[in-house]
């Protein structure tokens, strides 16, 4: 044989190979993002019911749905819609002291004394029956995480400056893609003081039964 | 002086497919970037419902276990109309839900559990009972961190 150059390789069917693959991709796998409204569940305790803390009634903020889906807070009938400003105004009353003797000199509400002393006391108890569908519970329990994200995000804008809002700031510091150590800790701190402000305590009580 | 060859007759020249491989794995890339692997076929509806005051769930170090709930599908009608849970490709019912809390955290590194969320993908159509099972169940595992899957509002699922 003479020293012929080599002849170029054919590369034709490489673009039916890379189409076999991405058809492939394409077909196993999902854009899926999961989205999802968290919550902390109470521990299992079940001796607690006999030893249980007694609490005033004008820290609980009770929110009862029913099988037909409909809703009673507070004893009254109340459309989803106004749940969230009924929430707020609950939370945000700071018509007494905290537990550890300190009024609420951030809250915003109308100190009513027949409403909640200091958001860390204020309990909000969701109960459902079991014949209660998911939707509406879900729906709910958005309702009342939008009211506390309100008054967070007021309190962040107030101490942090405009723009500088709850949702805004815990989405940066959740963001796998920020590398940036110093901003997170900073951030971690300032979300800490918020949640600290405002702390989440809705009680998902067990179901009734029947 | 430059001499024009005259074309032989008039037609065009074939459009050159050098550059369709390049383009094809540029999208091969994207899909192998931006998409996830499907974690199997659902058994059940699962139609989610809508939240706004949603989080983004890190899937990173396999942080969150997975638990369907809703009817059975199409094609699945042997398991009733009610309700009922999947648990990886399985149809299952509350009482199974131990046994999978623990086949789930004997997957994971031991560092890991401490952060564990567990994912409700449930019907919106399913009542508050199944619901309740499973977080009972989640309770008495100490499995406490819970994420209610929901589309945005809007957004169609």
């Amino acid at each position: 044989m003479g020293r012929r150059s080599s002849p170029e390789v054919n590369a034709g069917s490489m673009a039916d190979i890379a189409f076999l693959l991405l058809i492939f991709f394409l077909v196993t796998t999902t854009f899926e993002q999961d989205n999802g409204v968290t919550r902390k569940l109470p521990r299992w305790e079940p001796d607690r019911i006999d030893t249980e803390i007694v609490i005033k009634k004008k820290n609980i903020f009770t929110v009862v749905v029913n099988k037909n889906n409909q809703m009673l807070v507070e004893d009254n009938l109340m459309e989803l819609k106004d749940l969230r400003a009924a929430a707020i105004k609950f939370i945000d009353n700071g018509g007494g002291k905290s537990a550890d003797g300190k009024t609420c000199d951030y809250c915003k509400g109308e100190r009513s004394a027949s409403s909640s002393d200091h958001p860390s006391k204020a309990i909000i108890a969701l109960k459902n029956e079991r014949e209660t569908s998911y939707e509406t519970f879900l729906a709910i329990q958005d309702e009342l995480g939008a009211a506390y994200l309100f008054l967070r995000d007021r309190e962040a804008e107030r101490l942090y400056g405009q723009g500088n809002t709850y949702t805004k700031m815990n989405k940066v510091f959740r963001d796998p893609q920020v590398k940036d150590e110093v901003l997170k800790g900073k951030l971690k701190k300032r979300l800490d003081k918020l949640k600290d402000m405002y702390p989440q305590i809705i009680s998902e009580a067990e179901s009734k039964k029947r | 002086m430059a001499k024009f060859k005259k074309k032989k007759s008039g037609e065009l020249p074939q459009a050159s497919t050098a550059a369709l491989p390049d383009i094809v794995f540029m999208l091969l890339f994207f899909f192998m970037t931006v998409t996830v692997m499907k974690d199997g076929d659902l058994m059940v509806e699962n139609k989610l419902p809508s939240a706004e005051t949603v989080e983004k769930l890190d899937r990173k170090n396999k942080k969150i276990m997975y638990i369907y709930a809703g009817k059975p599908a199409k094609g699945y009608e042997k398991f009733g109309t009610e309700g009922v849970l999947q648990l990886n490709d399985k149809i299952a019912q509350p009482s199974d839900l131990k046994q999978f809390i623990y086949s789930e955290l004997a997957l994971r590194k031991e560092e890991v559990i401490p952060f564990m969320v567990t994912a409700l993908k449930v019907d919106k159509n399913v009542n508050m009972g199944l619901v309740t099972d499973i977080k009972t169940a989640l309770r008495k595992e100490n499995m406490l961190k819970i994420s209610y899957i929901a589309g945005k509002p809007g957004a169609k699922r």
